[in-house]
């Protein structure tokens, strides 16, 4: 394995490079993935066959609240990549973990307001609107769902063997992605909270 | 009981049991043979879990021809019910089941791998690569194509085919005029299949960007190469939307969700809006690597260096560009009003311009050369006026005002065949019988190659210029019987004749492959047709690394500089080369995919609970595993050397 | 080889011969939109043999002129680069054909999207062609009548089809009189028809279906509007009124042949407007295609953002 010291550790290898590069054209189809879920989403938003609709469903609290944990999350989960390439093990650990915590947080306020929508008479089979709208959420939560479990094993990874070459690609690459899903937010945030609110 | 009812086919026929029987009897040949060659180890250890790219070439290119064989007898099928009027041989449903599986398995589950498995053999050669760059991710790709043709395959004995068409439009496909679980396979195997695809767009992409030989620049690749970066870079980019699409079309399906119902805000058009959003890019993935074929076999068989390199690259970039601009064009008739049509209309015309200058230079590519015609060439040769009649049909179908008279017609049908059937099938026939020598180390039989050639375009245009004809005179696509009086009959009955030729065609193939087996020389050398570019600079079979030492790059076409102007390519001595372990977890992460889409489709809760866990326990397995590959050291890599030298 | 290529040119010839033959319904029109539409194929089919044929000489010129039999052993063919020339006519000349193509094509586009050409001063007649699997229902408000599986028209006068379906997408299509148009569930479409003379013509669903859709087939008749006005008159005094059961009846899916009906369906069974919540389809009938219109420009607008993500 060739070692190159001149580069970040997550770049170190080339099969790390390789990766990270893999990575972002990844994140170009997951792009391209809500890209499509955005635009069933608007061209859907107004078919609510009676059922409720955005202006009735959306509450800006907990939707508030989603994004503040998300975005809060989204600088811890820098700080650890900054931790890390320092060196520093036990902050790098301690960072991720909040991050971790704050997507559970997330996803908490994320589950009490689909119960809320079912509440107020919304299921996924209401309407076309409700049916995208829990797709397109549903889509975001299942990703930090993922991330949740991904960053848990990479915090293992890191408490068992260290911060090595291929540990920290796998970090550097779960940053990207965990950053990737608070741009998604925000996006979610804006077009199709504030804008449903209005 | 009542658990297993489901299980059942909807519309049963004789020969759907005959099938039933003739699949269990080859399932039980399969393993009886493995078990008395004691071939399983063999075939675990070499193949199931390999993660080299030639071996899971060659494996996407068995499953390529075997689909190739399922569609083609779908086809004969369809062109044997409509060859005369009122015709009894198949009914209204099994007619419709038949196109249906017929246009899936073609273009997705044998178009497809058939392009990955040229791709995967030829592309990291071509760069001097040793490998892709996720060898483990490429092994994967494979077992999901493989695993959603397989589960995609079977719907025809269990629970029954799909029957809404390839293009499964909505509300048609939903559960209120399609009951049975035939599009829930549609939905689930192609979604399958298409998680691999997009897999493989990601990981030939970061091949290409990232581990071209030394001095190559973007500039200085082989054509196929560049067709097969903005394939993948259309991959990457198109099949999300297919995902999103069939996602959604499931969810409608067993999930009582309304994105495409009549009911409850539901948009038929959607599905329609975002199939061809990911379709039409689709049909340029196929076709562009296909260019990049001919591309290669011309300049080989001319003995000259492609015409107008970067017009061809230029314009494989502007067609990928546009690819995502014209999906509208396959619903003028939607009722979008003139100027969205006629906005279609033009960009989809626009793409005659690049597609035009590719037919150019392959025709100048041939001006001064020194033309041999072998059977590969004489695919290319069949291929421009061929593909030129379907371009053109292409462009007058682009007319959207006309296009109303066209749609739905079997003129479509017969430009579509007529662009994809010497495009792209037979730039895979072409790039099968130049690539054979490198995958098996003998040449396949040159006389009956070009029988084979002969009778295709003949039977092609038996098969298919009639159907230009039926198409103006009226006659819809997918109608499974026509009556006397509509005239339909002489053309169709032509075309079934065409059919049955090129079927003979094809069953030339085969017959050429065991032929070839049998008789052919083994003693060709590493470079019998005399070309041009690097992944004939080594050996016949290649080695596992590709090459002991990663070429020099100077030009364009560093083999043939190599020979001429004795440029050395091979530079510096042996070192230790690295190489990526097998896994199995791939095949086993397959396996469970399968199960996965099997209980999805038949909506088995418990099972579709365990092996989503399943999946994501292979995945975590995979985080958790360390696996820095092995070293092949200096003395192997000269002793294969010595060998592979000696053999020559 | 000589043999292989004549063949090749019989098949062809034949082709552009048959192709050129008018008997074919679509070039065979009967009415205004059937004829731009007819006239343009024709044109079309002319440019196109021109681009065929140029590429067929220059193959074959190629493949005559430098086989490697025809050459000296050692004759080794130079490295050519590419000509700015030559590849600017390679790109020019395609842009000069397509550039003519597109200004034909939306000509054309907005000629059959109007009332046809030279009826732009006649009240066209309003006809609701509504679709079930697998029958054509012909609703006449204006007469207030309504016929299952074959429409009379009259000659000689614009008619503004309104089509929808009670179930899949299918396609509306009278090949001699105009190009088809999707009818669907969702949204009412509109097809500018007119028949030129009085006469009898095929028309059908050219979009798959379902099991029915071969045979979903309707007659269509065009006739002076005296005669026309006879078959109403005739029809009104006749004909069974269409009760909303008997309509529930008709859309069942299967086969049924003519039959003739007093009265429309389109009082208890309107055509798909605000139902879905969100469109305000109108229903006045004028008003009715401009809100289409926009609901298609706002579908394509969203598919425009998509497209910028690609970017």
């Amino acid at each position: 394995m060739k070692i190159d010291n001149s580069l970040p550790l997550e770049y170190s290898t080339e099969e790390n490079s390789l990766k990270v590069l893999g990575f972002w054209i990844f994140l170009g189809a997951e792009i391209m993935l809500f890209g499509t879920l955005f635009a069933t989403y608007f061209t859907l938003v107004d078919r609510t066959a009676g059922g409720p609709d955005s202006a009735e469903l959306f509450e800006i609290a907990p939707v508030l609240i989603e994004t503040f944990l998300l975005l809060a999350s989204s600088f811890t989960i820098g700080l650890g990549i900054h931790a890390m390439r320092l060196g520093r093990k036990k902050a790098m650990m301690a960072f991720f973990g909040i991050t971790l915590l704050l997507g559970l947080g997330f996803l908490s306020v994320e589950i009490y307001d689909f119960v809320m929508y079912v509440h107020e008479g919304a299921t996924i089979q209401t309407s076309a609107f409700t049916s995208i709208l829990f797709t397109t959420l549903g889509t975001h939560g299942a990703h930090v769902t993922l991330g949740f479990f991904w960053g848990l094993f990479i915090i293992l990874q890191v408490k068992k063997r260290g911060i090595t070459p291929q540990n920290a690609n796998k970090a550097f690459i779960f940053s990207l992605y965990w950053h990737f899903l608070d741009v998604v937010w925000i996006f979610i945030f804006s077009f199709i909270y504030l804008k449903g609110m209005m | 009981m009542d658990f297993f009812d489901r299980f059942a086919i909807p519309h049963p026929s004789p020969v759907i049991y005959a099938s039933m029987v003739a699949i269990g009897l080859t399932v039980i040949a399969i393993i009886a043979g493995l078990t008395y060659f004691k071939k399983w180890g063999y075939l675990w250890r070499e193949w199931l879990t390999t993660v080299d790219h030639k071996r899971i070439g060659i494996m996407y290119l068995i499953s390529a021809l075997l689909m190739l064989f399922r569609g083609g007898v779908d086809a004969i099928m369809l062109r044997a019910q409509l060859a005369t009027p009122e015709a009894k041989l198949l009914d209204a449903q099994h007619y419709n089941e038949i196109f249906s599986t017929h246009g899936v398995v073609m273009i997705l589950f044998m178009a497809m791998p058939f392009i990955m498995a040229l791709m995967n053999f030829v592309v990291p050669l071509q760069i001097g690569a040793r490998d892709v760059a996720f060898p483990r991710l490429n092994a994967l790709s494979f077992w999901l194509f493989f695993m959603g043709a397989m589960l995609f395959n079977i719907s025809f004995v269990i629970g029954g085919s799909p029957d809404a068409g390839w293009t499964s439009y909505f509300p048609l496909a939903g559960n209120e005029f399609s009951e049975s679980v035939g599009t829930n396979y549609y939905m689930i195997a192609i979604q399958i299949a298409g998680i691999g695809t997009l897999m493989t767009g990601i990981n030939f992409m970061t091949t290409i960007l990232k581990m071209r030989t030394p001095g190559m620049t973007l500039m200085k690749m082989p054509m196929f190469t560049w067709s097969s970066l903005v394939a993948n870079v259309i991959i990457v980019f198109a099949f999300p939307v297919l995902t999103v699409a069939l996602a959604l079309g499931t969810m409608d399906r067993l999930f009582g969700t309304h994105f495409f119902t009549t009911d409850a805000g539901g948009l038929d058009m959607l599905w329609a809006n975002l199939f061809w959003v990911w379709g039409h890019p689709e049909v340029y993935i196929l076709i562009l690597p296909s260019f990049g074929i001919f591309s290669e076999i011309i300049s080989t068989f001319a003995k000259r260096n492609l015409y107008g390199y970067k017009s061809m690259v230029w314009s494989m970039v502007v067609i990928a560009g546009y690819s995502f601009l014209v999906w509208a064009h396959h619903f003028f008739t939607m009722g979008q009003g003139a100027l969205t049509n006629s906005i279609f209309s033009i960009t989809t015309m626009a793409i005659a311009v690049p597609t035009g200058v590719k037919i150019f230079n392959w025709l100048f590519t041939l001006y001064k050369g020194k033309i041999e015609i072998t059977t590969p060439m004489l695919y290319a040769i069949h291929f421009i006026p061929l593909f030129t009649i379907g371009g053109v049909t292409g462009v007058m179908l682009a007319m959207s005002a006309a296009d109303y008279q066209y749609h739905n017609t079997m003129f479509l049908v017969a430009h579509f065949h007529n662009v994809i059937i010497p495009g792209v099938v037979y730039a895979m026939l072409a790039g099968l019988t130049y690539y054979w020598p490198k995958m098996f180390g003998f040449m396949l039989n040159e006389r009956i190659g070009k029988w084979t050639v002969w009778l295709l375009s003949i039977g092609f245009l038996l098969a298919f210029m009639p159907m230009y004809i039926t198409g103006l005179d009226g006659q819809a696509r997918r109608m499974y019987t026509y009556s006397e009086s509509t005239g339909y009959g002489p053309w169709n009955m032509a075309s079934f004749i065409g059919a049955g030729i090129m079927a003979i065609g094809f069953a030339l193939i085969v017959y050429n492959i065991y032929y070839s087996i049998r008789y052919a020389s083994r003693d060709i050398g590493s470079d019998p047709w005399d070309a041009r570019t690097l992944e004939w600079a080594t050996h016949t079979p290649v080695p596992e690394y590709n090459f002991a030492i990663s070429p020099q790059v100077a030009s364009i076409e560093p083999f043939w500089d190599s020979k001429k102007k004795g440029q050395e390519l091979f530079k510096g001595s042996y070192e230790k080369i690295h190489m990526p372990n097998n896994s199995g977890i791939p095949f086993i992460m397959g396996c469970i995919f399968f199960a996965w889409g099997f209980s999805f489709v038949f909506g088995i809760w418990v099972p579709l609970i365990l092996t989503t866990i399943g999946i994501f326990v292979c995945m975590a397995l995979r985080s958790f595993e360390i696996d820095h590959g092995h070293y092949i050291s200096v003395d192997e890599i000269e002793e294969t050397e010595t060998k592979l030298r000696g053999a020559n | 080889m000589r043999f292989k290529w004549s063949i090749l040119a019989i098949v062809f010839t034949v082709i552009t011969v048959l192709s050129g033959c008018d008997r074919l319904l679509v070039l065979d029109p009967k009415g205004p939109q059937a004829k731009t539409q007819a006239d343009d194929i024709i044109m079309t089919i002319w440019i196109m043999a021109f681009i065929v044929l140029v590429v067929f000489a220059l193959l074959v010129y190629m493949l005559v002129k430098y086989r490697a039999s025809k050459q000296s052993k050692d004759y080794e063919p130079p490295h050519i680069e590419g000509s700015k020339l030559v590849e600017a006519i390679c790109i020019g000349v395609p842009i000069i054909i397509v550039t003519f193509l597109s200004i034909m094509s939306v000509k054309s586009n907005y000629e059959v999207e109007a009332t046809p050409k030279g009826y732009e001063n006649q009240k066209p007649l309003v006809v609701y062609a509504s679709s079930s699997d697998w029958k054509w229902h012909f609703s006449y408000p204006e007469e207030n009548i309504e016929t299952v599986n074959y429409l009379y028209i009259p000659a000689d006068r614009p008619i503004e089809f309104k089509l929808y379906s009670y179930g899949p997408i299918t396609s509306f299509w009278i090949p001699q009189l105009g190009g088809q148009k999707y009818a669907m569930s969702d949204m009412v479409t509109t097809l500018h028809l007119a028949a030129d003379e009085p006469g009898e013509f095929m028309g059908r669903n050219a979009n798959f279906s379902g099991k029915g859709f071969a045979e979903n087939t309707f007659d269509v008749k065009a006739m002076s509007q005296a005669e026309y006005d006879e078959w109403v008159q005739e029809v009104k005094e006749t004909a069974k009124p269409l009760s909303e059961k008997k309509f529930d009846q008709l859309l069942e899916p299967g086969h049924l042949g003519r039959s003739t009906y007093n009265g429309t369906h389109l009082k208890f069974s309107p055509p798909p407007s605000a139902e879905n919540g969100g469109h305000e389809h109108n229903s006045t009938k004028a008003d009715k295609e401009d809100m289409n219109h926009a609901d298609h420009e706002n579908m394509e607008h969203e598919d425009m953002n998509m497209d910028d993500m690609n970017e």
